[in-house]
């Protein structure tokens, strides 16, 4: 039994476990939609909702055809290594420009940082409906609709904000002396910063890449408005599957995803305090 | 006064002029490559959306010759036949070309009913031959249809012929050029009512979301460092899942024979199903499950940062709890609770993915219209000049936010 201070009546310690309770539903509110669909998705039956059997435990009523169904087909197959491959590749891109631009942008000497930081911060802002419009208008004279390098760039320029964000956390524990110390030493500019400056800022650098490999992973109304049927990914593949025709296999995918997110927040959080231990502000 | 003699020399200063500016090259030099990317690969796309919006070239490339016959006409009679016999023949041609269809689109949104019109005047132009529609053509066409008889039909394919234009913009709050060249409100107000429900809805959102992640952030933040990291666990996790994860969640949850359904008829709450999918109330409830994260971290993170033992003052010295927490907590709390509050309110202002899953008819956003004139109708145009607006309204909310809150309060995770 919790301790309360001598001064508090029947009502305050009456709020205090009500706030505790209140607090609790909401986390079970934010949870429980992702847990019902779990189990939903080994129903035996091609339904969204829980069967009598379920109900019963019936074990009969369970089972992972709907995960062999996704296994074998040659849609989601597709999407599995589209959402991969532009995943990774967007991410790269945007990793490598955007760490080299948050190396730039927490100088001292930076000329014009909050123009450009609020430029470059831009696309997390602005709608993803409009990005898509433009970007659609704007690709099509290029003929990159259609096209993987045109998702690709379209993905890269929206996971940009978040790898300036976490890379730039990640410098401002970063000692600018062991740079000009390099330098002092004799190296190169560039030696310095493979050397010395992306050591010690990796782990800003890798979380600021899942950031934008989630950000891509995720997205589905670039790749509405900018896809071919070749460049399907798997949230595409969901949208229209939810529209269409609903079935379970959305639910097996839906679970597959949550456990990945699961995996991806361990390692960030694993990362987040591998930075603050190293003195960023994480 | 006296300078302050710092014992540099002339020469001195200006090698640090130099070596200053020498710093700056070097560090802007390091941004270069990602300012070339990003103006590329977004800024140029939205500013094409921007000139997109007043910039129509369709008609004026279709039929260049029957708008510079027109371009002399007053407006108040029927043109000669000589822009009439021009008309024909560039119909006649675009039959052939497969692109009377555009035509007849772009004149149909000047002056509606003429898609038909001008779709069948089309084809009965395409059997006449060359020679014959060169001599004849104002007749053919006046035979074809009264409609080309009337000065409107010509005003309006004038109107329709412009290159630049601000007419996507008064569509887009519901006005209309009248024949006389006033502007008045038109017969029916679509997108002004949709831009007031998008905000009630955001509104809504962003008042639930702050009902329900206040007091979790408040708990969390003033619990144990243990039970707050445990705690955090089930925020981040709604928060790294797919978007289109939680969305299916709350269809399975909401639909008629879904998991709510049955539960609240099992329990003997309702006989029959109630119909909570494809609506606006799945759409807020959806969204402020999604949402919910994105208000409960920056409290959180501000809220860790206050020192519970003023509000245990204040009560100890006999305050009501509640006055404690309007007097002392909420002041502190609020730049978390305006950042977060602004942040739900922009984000969901601009969504689209939810409400075209679970919003049916009823829960659509602006957003939801704006992918309609784009992959249905095809009046980008008027896509183009909704998205304009939506962005101005995104901006002038962000500048706020910018203003009182800071954009330093962004964080991640």
């Amino acid at each position: 039994m919790k301790r309360f201070p001598a001064y508090y009546t029947f009502r305050h310690i009456a709020g205090h476990y009500g706030l505790r309770l209140f607090a609790f539903l909401v986390l079970i509110f934010l949870m429980l939609p992702i847990l019902v669909i779990m189990p939903l998705s080994f129903n035996a039956e091609p339904f969204f909702t829980f069967t009598d059997g379920m109900l019963a435990l019936d074990p009969d009523a369970y089972s992972t055809r709907w995960y062999q169904e996704f296994a074998d087909d040659p849609n989601w197959r597709l999407a599995i290594w589209n959402s991969f491959a532009i995943g990774i590749a967007s991410a790269l891109i945007a990793t490598t420009l955007g760490t080299l631009a948050a190396v730039g942008l927490s100088s001292p000497w930076m000329p014009y940082k909050r123009l450009i930081t609020a430029l470059l911060l831009s696309p997390m802002i602005v709608p993803l409906i409009i990005i898509a419009a433009g970007m659609f208008f704007f690709y099509t004279r290029f003929n990159l609709v259609g096209t993987y390098p045109g998702l690709i760039i379209a993905h890269a320029a929206l996971g940009v904000p978040f790898v300036i964000i976490t890379v730039t956390a990640t410098l401002s524990g970063f000692d600018r002396s062991l740079f000009i110390a390099g330098l002092s030493l004799g190296a190169r500019p560039v030696k310095v910063f493979w050397d010395v400056v992306i050591p010690l800022i990796r782990p800003g650098v890798i979380s600021g890449g899942l950031f934008a490999f989630v950000t891509s992973f995720d997205e589905v109304v670039l790749v509405l408005f900018l896809a071919g049927p070749e460049q399907r990914t798997i949230p595409r593949q969901m949208f229209s599957g939810l529209r269409e025709q609903i079935n379970p296999t959305i639910l097996a995918v839906a679970t597959l995803l949550v456990v990945l997110s699961a995996a991806l927040l361990f390692t960030l959080e694993a990362l987040r305090r591998r930075s603050v231990r190293m003195g960023g502000s994480g | 006064m006296t300078s302050l003699d710092t014992g540099l020399s002339r020469a001195d200063a200006q090698n640090a002029a130099r070596e200053v500016r020498k710093r700056k090259v070097q560090a802007f030099l390091f941004v270069v490559p990602l300012l070339v990317f990003v103006v590329l690969a977004f800024v140029a796309p939205i500013a094409t959306m921007l000139y997109r919006s007043v910039h129509n070239p369709t008609v004026a490339n279709l039929v260049p010759e029957t708008l510079a016959a027109l371009s002399d006409w007053s407006g108040e009679t029927l043109p000669d036949d000589a822009v009439l016999t021009q008309f024909a023949v560039d119909l006649k041609r675009m039959a052939n070309d497969r692109t009377s269809g555009q035509i007849a689109d772009e004149i149909n949104r000047a002056l509606p009913g003429m898609s038909s019109v001008v779709k069948a005047t089309a084809r009965s132009l395409r059997r006449v031959d060359d020679a014959d529609l060169a001599t004849n053509g104002a007749a053919l066409l006046l035979a074809a249809n009264d409609r080309w008889a009337e000065p409107d039909t010509w005003r309006a394919l004038k109107a329709a012929g412009r290159v630049y234009t601000a007419d996507y913009y008064l569509t887009s709050v519901d006005l209309e050029h009248t024949a006389g060249g006033g502007i008045v409100q038109r017969d029916t107000q679509i997108y002004k009512k949709l831009y007031v429900k998008t905000l009630r809805m955001a509104l809504i959102i962003t008042l639930l979301t702050i009902l329900l992640g206040y007091p979790l952030a408040f708990y969390m933040a003033h619990a144990s460092d243990g039970l707050a990291n445990f705690l955090m666990v089930f925020v981040l996790l709604p928060f790294w899942t797919s978007l289109l994860v939680r969305t299916t969640a709350w269809i399975a949850l909401l639909q008629t024979n879904g998991v709510v359904n049955s539960t609240l008829m099992a329990t003997g709450i309702t006989d029959a199903p109630i119909e909570m999918l494809y609506t606006e109330f799945s759409t807020i409830i959806a969204m402020t499950h999604i949402l919910l994260p994105f208000m409960v971290l920056p409290l959180y993170a501000v809220m860790r940062g206050i020192d519970s033992s003023f509000m245990r003052a204040a009560i100890s010295m006999g305050s009501r709890p509640l006055g404690a927490w309007y007097k002392i907590y909420l002041p502190m709390s609020l730049p978390g609770l305006s950042a977060g509050a602004l942040l739900v309110f922009i984000i969901s202002v601009g969504y689209y993915i939810t409400p075209a899953l679970v919003g049916g008819t009823d829960g659509q956003m602006i957003s939801n219209i704006i992918a309609f004139h784009m992959r249905e109708s095809n009046n980008w145009e008027l896509a183009a000049a909704l998205g304009s607006l939506l962005l101005l309204l995104i901006l002038l909310l962000y500048w706020l936010f910018d203003r009182f809150v800071g954009t330093d309060n962004i964080k991640l995770g």
